[in-house]
């Protein structure tokens, strides 16, 4: 299994919905050794059998909470609940936070379990993400790396 | 006369986004309007221009709980169309491809999002801490279920192995054989889960519904079959636009679906169940008698134990075309375009889903039209909560909404890959 496994979820024909596959893509063309991507639509379940075993995940997911288009949010799961406000909006009755959080009840989760939230506008059906959206992916991209880089260098892992 | 507007902010363990109103004029409900947005439109209108073979796998999309259904009723409806016959081995590999999504779609909603409301849990995360056993049970049981559209479908969510007149590749008989053994594990589980569900405390309420659903000669129906109702109806597929239409309606950017001059209809589960519990075989005939069902079940909340019940069935026929599996001599049956429409109604864990497709000359799409079965719902869902209501007018607030929640969950509303959730109004005049 790769050292550190990063899972993006989301759809790419619901607008902003997309965003953390799309970033999963740009962090899979780094190629990085150790590091795997995949992707998954969200639902909790499949998420929970995904990092079964491993032992650093980094999910991406779009939020829809309200804040500003673009605010990334970063979670550590293993140091605190979800705030469940954030992840309310997601598709799937049973998404990524009852997923972290069934897990968190039945001690499944990874030892290291870090989840990045990119605020989205737009969930329409539909296949362009929001111009002020778009404009922030890249800065969500170097902040995915950043935070594998340093999971990388940490010699507790 | 008491004047009371109750106002949730959503409605959790629904698929997706919509909107549930109740209007309560002293002692009788004087509105309920049920409404959800709908994605599949977009798709109709995005498949326009597309080629015929591109069909399953963009309506795939619409649903990430059900894309094998949206597959199997566009693979159908294209090959209807081109006169293509799918048989033998490869027809029965798709009805094992269809029991993986009954036994995932079914175990997530009876386990995850419909056994906290029998139990008094405000969701799967308090259960799994006073039920880790059931809820692990129903993970691992779910996970067979994505193992067979994994193996089939090439991977577990938008599988992309299904192609119309078949499949790209096949799996091996090895591959077949280690799944077996889990799917024996699957049996054990699922026969667990109808008695378990079968100790719940179920409301007395039972509707005198007009079930519609498909109805195949031999089969319990996944992917073939004449459109019946339990009033009469027993049309062939390619009749269905002439006696179902779909409406407008002002509350809700999603079409009402409706059998012309008949009351609403429910499609599902307890649709399915009561118009072919004559298809089950003996054993799962009389596991159901034992979790306390008859033949036909009126009581939506029952539609737990009805789920639990065709997941057993889907994992007993699983085994058993697994158990029968010769190679066929190609994944595929070869399709050439020409200009044609076809249709084709298969079933959805939810019930009946219609796809229609006309297509020119070099395989095109001209237009498509896809009815799922929440929209075909909707009506009946409206009916279930003014029904409901009446009986339950002075059942205290938090109570009342409690069990209007749950009976939206009985039809397991799937409105995903649209956005957000559902809120429920309860309007007090």
């Amino acid at each position: 299994m790769a050292q550190i496994l990063v899972i993006g979820i989301g759809n790419e024909y619901a607008r902003d919905d997309a965003a953390g596959l799309l970033i999963a893509r740009e962090i899979k063309k780094q190629a990085r050794e150790g590091v795997e991507v995949i992707e998954l639509s969200g639902e909790g379940a499949a998420l929970m059998e995904s990092w079964k075993g491993a032992d650093t995940v980094i999910v991406i997911d779009a939020a829809r909470s309200g804040g500003m288009p673009g605010t990334l949010h970063r979670f550590d799961a293993c140091r605190e609940p979800l705030p469940a406000e954030t992840f309310r909006g997601c598709t799937h009755a049973f998404g990524l936070y009852q997923a972290v959080e069934v897990a968190r009840s039945l001690a499944q989760l990874p030892r290291r379990l870090i989840i990045y939230a990119i605020e989205g506008r737009d969930f329409a059906a539909g296949i362009r993400l929001t111009p002020e959206f778009e404009q922030s992916m890249p800065a969500a991209v170097d902040a995915v790396t950043r935070e594998i880089v340093a999971l990388e260098g940490d010699p507790s892992r | 006369m008491k004047n009371k507007t109750v106002k949730v902010d959503f409605l959790a363990r629904v698929e997706g986004e919509g909107g549930l109103y109740v209007k309560l004029k002293g002692k009788t409900v004087a509105d309920v309007k049920f409404r959800i947005f709908e994605p599949p439109r977009f798709f109709e209108a995005f498949m326009r221009g597309r080629d015929f073979r591109e069909a399953p796998d963009i309506t795939a999309r619409i649903c990430g709980i059900c894309p094998v259904a949206y597959q199997m009723s566009a693979c159908h409806a294209m090959e209807n169309a081109l006169g293509v016959m799918v048989g033998g081995q490869l027809r029965a590999l798709r009805r094992l491809l269809y029991c993986g999504e009954w036994i995932e779609s079914h175990t997530l909603h009876v386990y995850m999002l419909h056994a906290p409301d029998f139990l008094g849990y405000q969701d799967a995360i308090q259960l799994a801490k006073d039920h880790p056993d059931a809820v692990q049970r129903g993970l691992k049981l779910k996970k067979i279920g994505n193992e067979i559209v994994n193996l089939l479908g090439g991977r577990e969510i938008h599988p992309i192995n299904v192609r119309v007149g078949g499949f790209y590749k096949l799996p091996s008989r090895r591959e077949f054989a280690d799944l077996a053994e889990r799917l024996k594990w699957a049996r054990d589980a699922a026969l667990e889960t109808v008695r378990w569900v079968a100790t719940l405390n179920f409301p007395d309420f039972q509707p005198d519904y007009l079930f519609v659903s498909l109805r195949h000669p031999d089969e319990y129906p996944f992917n073939e079959g004449r459109i019946v109702s339990n009033r009469g109806l027993d049309i062939d597929v390619r009749d269905y636009e002439k006696r179902f239409e779909e409406q407008h309606v002002e509350h809700s950017t999603s079409l009402h679906s409706v059998l012309t001059g008949s009351p609403p209809y429910c499609v599902g589960p307890i649709a399915r169940y009561s118009l072919n519990f004559d298809r089950l075989p003996e054993p799962i005939q009389q596991v159901a008698r034992e979790a306390g069902l008859g033949p036909v079940c009126k009581n939506p909340f029952q539609s737990i134990v009805v789920r639990s019940v065709e997941t057993l069935y889907a994992c007993e026929e699983a085994l058993r075309i697994i158990a029968q599996y010769e190679p066929p001599e190609s994944p595929a049956v070869k399709v050439e375009p020409h200009a044609a429409s076809g249709c084709a109604c298969t079933e959805a864990p939810r019930g009946s889903l219609y796809h229609r497709y006309r297509i020119d000359d070099r395989g095109n799409i001209l237009d498509a039209k896809i009815v799922p079965p929440t929209s075909q719902n909707q009506n009946s869902i409206e009916q279930d909560l003014r029904e409901f209501v009446t009986a339950r007018i002075n059942l205290p607030e938090a109570e009342l909404q409690w069990q209007c929640e749950q009976a939206v969950r009985n039809y397991d509303p799937c409105i995903s890959c649209s956005t957000h959730f559902l809120k429920l109004t309860i309007d007090r005049q």
